[in-house]
């Protein structure tokens, strides 16, 4: 994305306070027309003390009165301006997290499997940081800069207008140098995002399986991978850091070259007699206003430039394509739960199909169970019944009705879903459960744990259902979570139920005791259920077994068995004698 | 504020001639800038005084000249500061993941992997711009202030006191401020982490977040975090704003006065009028310095309160550090020399052939001793009696920190070398916090464990770990191929030791079929293999290291009963007989296991063979019969 698009995407939101940003702009008048009005108060002051004896006490007294004044007024409207600044950034960013955030919610789940965690993390955190950094710092300094030079250039050709001629003339100097280093710096600094970003993912991952890097004894050579990182982002850094910092004393170097100019001809001008030399230590004292602007306005703008960088991947984010919502948003309420898949082909990358031309016809309430060798495209039927991804060829219909005729949520609303990763919420045991329907009472909550086994032992923990379940939900054992899963599927009271090795990490003796609240709970619904697990799925009505990404055996238990195949030899070798 | 970065700074120890030259050099830039008023005076003096042309034009030549040697100056300067700021964050970053890696289960839970995060990157990046900016401006500002007080000073010393008194009133606005507003600082980045806490929960559990259609919720709960978090940058950002202003007010009011009794002064004849309009100058010189010092106090500011924030992170401790005596040992075994030595001795006494070489290696790896010990050992390890692998629990308990009740107590057995220990029990038994118990990943709270006869807080840790193969109940992979993942495990391991752990583990008939077979790269937290997969390739991870002790924590849940049961064969059939305890909740899993721990509530409720068990125990035979009714093992068999 090219930097003219970021800016216009970021005025895009500072458009919203406007009126924020009229007060800042106002003040920062204010207080600019104040400082440069001091200078000729300060200069008639002096004026009016020309000598031992001559100084005008009366006029002096108004005079200094005056200037305390200004002074107050300066400072008021300076902290107006600021906080009117922070105001406008703070919330400018805030808007901008919300929106990626929102953005988050719709990216396709294709996407968000490609990407790692810790990089959107820090385009969500550090990139949107520094970019309030460098908007805060632009909104403080550039509009004061600008009528600080404006102003000065106003007062400096009262005074003398060849004067200001070569001040104007050599001033762009600055603007030219600043803009050099730049334009050169902003390629260092997306390098350094870059690299940033290459090390924050790596911490997430090695911090986030600590166990698993101590177990192996990688600390070292984690640390070197680390290391080589780290090792590149310094060299960037040093780059970055050092080439942007050069604009500063380049810009002051135009500046002082400016300074000695002024000097040189208005002392000339003050030999012809054209210039008092008062006037002279005048325009000395503002073209050093003048000038010091430009240099405040070039830091400005090497910080804007980092900002800008990290803005572009900020609404590179924000570009992403997202789902699209093409369904007109009318499926009838009720939902008796027949599923049909009608030739669907799927492949996660184009090259390697994965389903290929699965054709499958399931009555409302049937239990239809799916097994076969891991990585045969169990969980991926689920993906696509979900639309966490879209069949490439085929369609699957539910009631008839093409899921990608249903809206997300009218689609995802008709499945209760239990899988294998056990993903809980920061917050209480109470609000996980109720994470599977909102409106829902605690008593209901504790019903539903109660019929999925959850409820003995969230009555042993510290605060029942008020317990905070800490991040990770590591307080918990994993049987524990996937209890809770449950509890939240139960809550929702879903046409079609969806285990997707949803027993796998509990015992098979509170396995059974749960089965008995499956059984209650899949009664008038139609279920799916992945296992690899096979005495939990022997009263399906069709069990289909997998292979490869193709159904090669379609039956119930006994005629499965009898068939003496695929299903009979996984069945067969859970009980064969090593 | 010192004391904060006290700690901090040692990383900034290399670059000792850089934090000393960059200031130095920004001293030099900031006494030609004092020279310039006085250059222009000269001008007017006696350039304009005497209409001495040549003087206006030679001395405008020194303003230039004093203007190149300025930025020579300061970009020399600059390089050092950018230099030495860098080169401390890069060693405060490798220090710290260092820390964070040396840290203990316990203290990660404890703090939390988003925060560690963010201290790792954002504060850290805080720190670096601070220390960039402390080198560049904290000396070259209070010199100027300084520099103009005594000129001012030297000037008339009466119509001087306001420069004092103003300067000790800018110092106590300025510190005055800092002192609110640092608190909030550190406010302001709890906000800040609560943010980057929900936008990765968010991100993790997209998959039930979308199931569940609770995006608009989430979002909700993400606009209060956000929404706080702004809250909180404003009302900082208030106080912080009024750092400016009141610099301002207070130079100008100084100003005022200076004028007044300036104005007397003159009346009273002891003072000239250009004297006046020069300290006027100084006085300016000083105000444009002091905003500039107060803006990087903003920045310091913040710089200190993520300086505080990475510190706090150092301070905690592993509570797993190792006692002197432990010390002692490692020096024992991991001495570099004696390694070497025992390297040497051993391919110079025994006749070389492939076996051989490997058992050496692994003895070299994994235990310790004199070098005669290990030859005697290498001797008998050839010969097919190898000892190591011995687990002893001695009562053992472990209570989590902050836990009511212990998860495991009195756990009591012995399993020798070699030997096979199942262990089973229900969800929330304290099935896995037992066999954490083995590589220390938690220490027990009471009694105690031995590995091969010595308490394992006894063992140095790298020692310890390296004899035990742990594959966890949720299989992890790391970015990189599947080769990579699988030298974790040891990382000397030839094709053919990665080839034989990929059959043993089942992997080989997936991995195969990949185009590019061990190099597939493995995405992130192996997001691009199946559970079932990613449990083998753990396995596999393990058995590559040939461990002594192999710990499968339930590792095969994932997978169907044949290849569970293939796999099962495969490790029976190890050449290396490691002990090894199997976790699972499969009675099938472990029915040929020497030894079965049945565990109800953390307390061990049965201990015997799989026949032993069935008759005496009957929680086991509850399980059991659980997974197989009784009427189909009648038809199996």
């Amino acid at each position: 994305m090219g930097n003219r698009q970021t800016i216009k995407k970021v005025l895009l939101y500072i458009k919203n306070y406007w009126w924020l940003l009229f007060f800042s702009v106002f003040f920062s008048a204010a207080s600019v027309i104040c400082t440069l009005y001091l200078p000729i108060l300060t200069g008639y002051a002096v004026d009016s003390m020309a000598d031992a004896g001559r100084v005008d006490f009366s006029v002096l007294k108004i005079l200094l009165a005056e200037m305390a004044v200004m002074v107050l007024l300066t400072g008021i409207s300076q902290w107006i301006m600021n906080v009117c600044n922070n105001r406008i950034t703070y919330l400018v960013v805030r808007d901008i997290r919300k929106d990626v955030f929102h953005k988050i919610q719709k990216l396709p789940v294709r996407y968000l499997d490609s990407h790692p965690v810790g990089d959107i993390v820090s385009r969500v955190i550090a990139d949107v940081d520094q970019f309030a950094d460098g908007l805060l710092m632009g909104f403080t300094q550039a509009f004061t800069g600008i009528l600080t030079i404006l102003g000065t250039l106003f007062f400096m050709i009262g005074i003398n207008v060849w004067i200001t001629l070569v001040v104007v003339v050599v001033t762009p100097l600055s603007f030219f140098v600043a803009g050099f280093i730049a334009k050169r710096t902003h390629s260092m600094f997306q390098k350094q995002s870059e690299v940033r970003g290459e090390q924050t993912g790596l911490v997430d991952e090695m911090v986030g399986n600590q166990q698993v890097v101590q177990a192996y004894g990688q600390e070292e050579k984690v640390l070197a991978r680390f290391d080589e990182i780290n090792e590149r982002l310094k060299r960037y850094s040093l780059r970055a850091t050092f080439f942007s910092s050069l604009t500063n004393p380049a810009t002051r170097f135009v500046n002082n070259l400016v300074y000695a100019g002024v000097g040189i001809a208005g002392a000339f001008f003050a030999i012809q007699g054209r210039l008092s030399v008062g006037s002279l230590s005048c325009f000395l004292s503002y073209a050093n206003q003048y000038t010091k602007p430009f240099n405040e306005i070039s830091g400005v703008i090497t910080e804007l430039q980092n900002a800008i960088t990290c803005a572009g991947r900020v609404f590179a984010l924000l570009e992403e394509e997202e789902e699209k919502e093409t369904a007109p948003g009318d499926a009838p309420e009720d939902c008796t739960g027949a599923v049909r898949f009608a030739h669907v082909c799927f492949s996660y990358t184009e090259d390697r199909p994965l389903i290929r031309d699965l054709d499958l016809d399931v009555r409302p309430g049937q239990r239809i169970a799916i097994v076969g060798p891991t990585g045969c495209g169990k969980t991926t039927i689920i993906n696509l019944m979900m639309r966490f991804y879209d069949v490439t060829e085929g369609a699957i219909l539910i009631d008839g009705r093409d899921i990608r005729e249903y809206t997300r949520e009218e689609l995802r609303g008709r499945y209760g879903m239990v899988l294998q990763e056990t993903w809980l919420k920061d917050g209480t045991v109470l609000e996980n459960i109720l994470f599977g329907r909102e409106d829902a009472t605690r008593e209901e909550a504790v019903e539903a744990a109660k019929l999925s086994y959850a409820h003995s032992f969230i009555k042993r923990l510290p605060q029942g259902y008020d317990t905070v379940i800490q991040e990770n939900g590591e307080n918990l054992s994993q049987g524990q979570r996937q209890l809770l899963c449950i509890a939240r599927a139960v809550l929702c009271k879903p046409s079609i139920l969806i285990l997707d090795e949803a027993t796998s990490s509990i015992d098979t003796r509170t396995e059974i005791k749960i089965q008995s609240a499956f059984q209650k709970l899949m009664e008038g619904r139609t279920s799916f259920i992945v296992a690899h697990r096979l005495s939990t799925i022997q009263n399906a009505d069709t069990i289909l077994v997998m292979r490869d990404g193709k159904i090669i055996e379609q039956g119930d238990h006994k005629t499965l068995l009898s068939q003496n195949g695929f299903y009979a030899e996984l069945y067969q070798s859970q009980f064969a004698v090593e | 504020m010192g004391i904060v970065m006290k700690k901090l700074l040692i990383y900034i120890k290399d670059y000792k001639k850089e934090c000393i030259l960059g200031p130095l050099f920004k001293l030099l830039e900031a006494g030609f800038d004092l020279i310039v008023p006085l250059v222009t005076a000269a001008i007017i003096d006696h350039g304009i005084a005497e209409s001495d042309s040549g003087y206006i034009m030679r001395y405008g030549g020194v303003l230039a000249l004093l203007a190149a040697v300025g930025l020579l100056c300061s970009a020399t300067a600059q390089y050092f500061a950018a230099k030495a700021a860098v080169g401390f964050s890069a060693n405060l970053r490798h220090a710290l993941f260092a820390h964070i890696e040396s840290l203990s289960f316990s203290e990660i839970d404890e703090i939390g992997t988003s925060t560690l995060i963010t201290r790792m990157t954002s504060d850290i990046n805080q720190v670096q711009a601070g220390v960039n900016m402390a080198l560049r401006l904290f000396l070259r500002s209070p010199f100027i202030v300084a520099g103009s007080v005594i000129l001012a000073f030297l000037m008339d010393a009466q119509a001087a006191i306001v420069f004092v008194v103003v300067v000790a009133l800018l110092m106590a606005t300025v510190f005055g401020i800092m002192a609110v507003s640092m608190p909030l600082h550190k406010k302001v980045q709890g906000a800040l982490d609560r943010v980057l806490g929900s936008t990765r929960e968010n991100l993790t559990g997209v998959r039930v977040i979308r199931a569940f259609h609770r995006e608009r919720e989430e979002e909700e709960e993400f606009e209060q975090e956000n929404n706080f978090l702004a809250y909180m940058q404003q009302l900082v950002g208030k106080i912080s704003a009024l750092t400016n202003p009141v610099t301002y007010v207070l130079i100008n009011l100084a100003l005022v006065v200076l004028l007044w009794t300036g104005g007397v002064r003159i009346n009273a004849g002891f003072l000239s009028q250009g004297k006046v309009v020069a300290m006027i100058n100084y006085l300016t010189q000083i105000l444009i310095e002091l905003v500039k010092f107060a803006n990087t106090i903003i920045l310091a500011n913040k710089a200190l309160a993520c300086a505080s924030r990475v510190e706090s992170v150092f301070e905690i401790h592993s509570s797993l550090g190792e006692g002197l005596a432990e010390q002692e040992e490692k020096n024992n075994f991991g001495d570099e020399g004696g390694r070497k030595a025992r390297g040497k001795g051993f391919s110079g006494t025994s006749p070389s052939g492939a076996g051989r070489d490997v058992a050496g290696e692994k003895m070299r790896e994994t235990s310790g001793g004199t070098a005669s010990e290990v030859l005697q050992k290498t001797d008998k390890d050839v010969a097919g009696e190898k000892s190591g692998g011995q687990v002893i629990f001695k009562r053992a308990a472990l209570r989590y920190r902050g836990a009511s009740e212990p998860s495991i107590e009195g756990v009591d057995f012995t399993a020798e070398p070699g030997q096979t220990i199942g262990i089973i029990g229900g969800t929330g038994s304290g099935k896995s916090s037992l066999v954490h118990l083995i590589p220390r990943f938690y220490d027990a709270t009471e009694g105690e464990v031995l590995v091969d006869g010595k308490n394992v807080r006894e063992i140095p840790i790298d020692v310890l770990r390296k004899k035990i193969g742990i594959v966890m109940q949720k299989p992890v992979l790391f970015h990189g191929t599947i080769r990579e993942n699988l030298l974790w495990g040891n990382e000397e391991a030839d094709e053919e030791a990665l080839k034989e752990a990929l059959i043993l583990s089942q992997s080989m008939e997936f991995v195969e079929k990949k185009e590019r077979g061990m190099d597939t790269e493995v995405a992130q937290g192996g997001r691009n293999l199946s559970g079932g997969q990613r449990q083998r390739l753990s396995i596999a991870r393990a058995l590559v290291r040939r461990p002594e002790i192999l710990i499968l924590d339930d590792s095969t849940s994932a997978l169907d009963y044949a290849t569970d049961a293939r796999l099962r064969q495969s490790l029976k059939g190890l050449s290396y007989h490691p002990t090894v305890f199997i976790v699972s909740q499969r009675t099938s899993s472990l029915r040929h296991a020497d030894l079965i721990l049945a565990l109800d509530d953390g307390k061990v409720v049965g201990m015997g063979t799989h026949g032993e068990l069935l008759e005496t125990c009957k929680l086991y035979h509850e399980i059991h019969y659980s997974q197989f009714q009784k009427e189909e093992m009648k038809d199996g068999k």
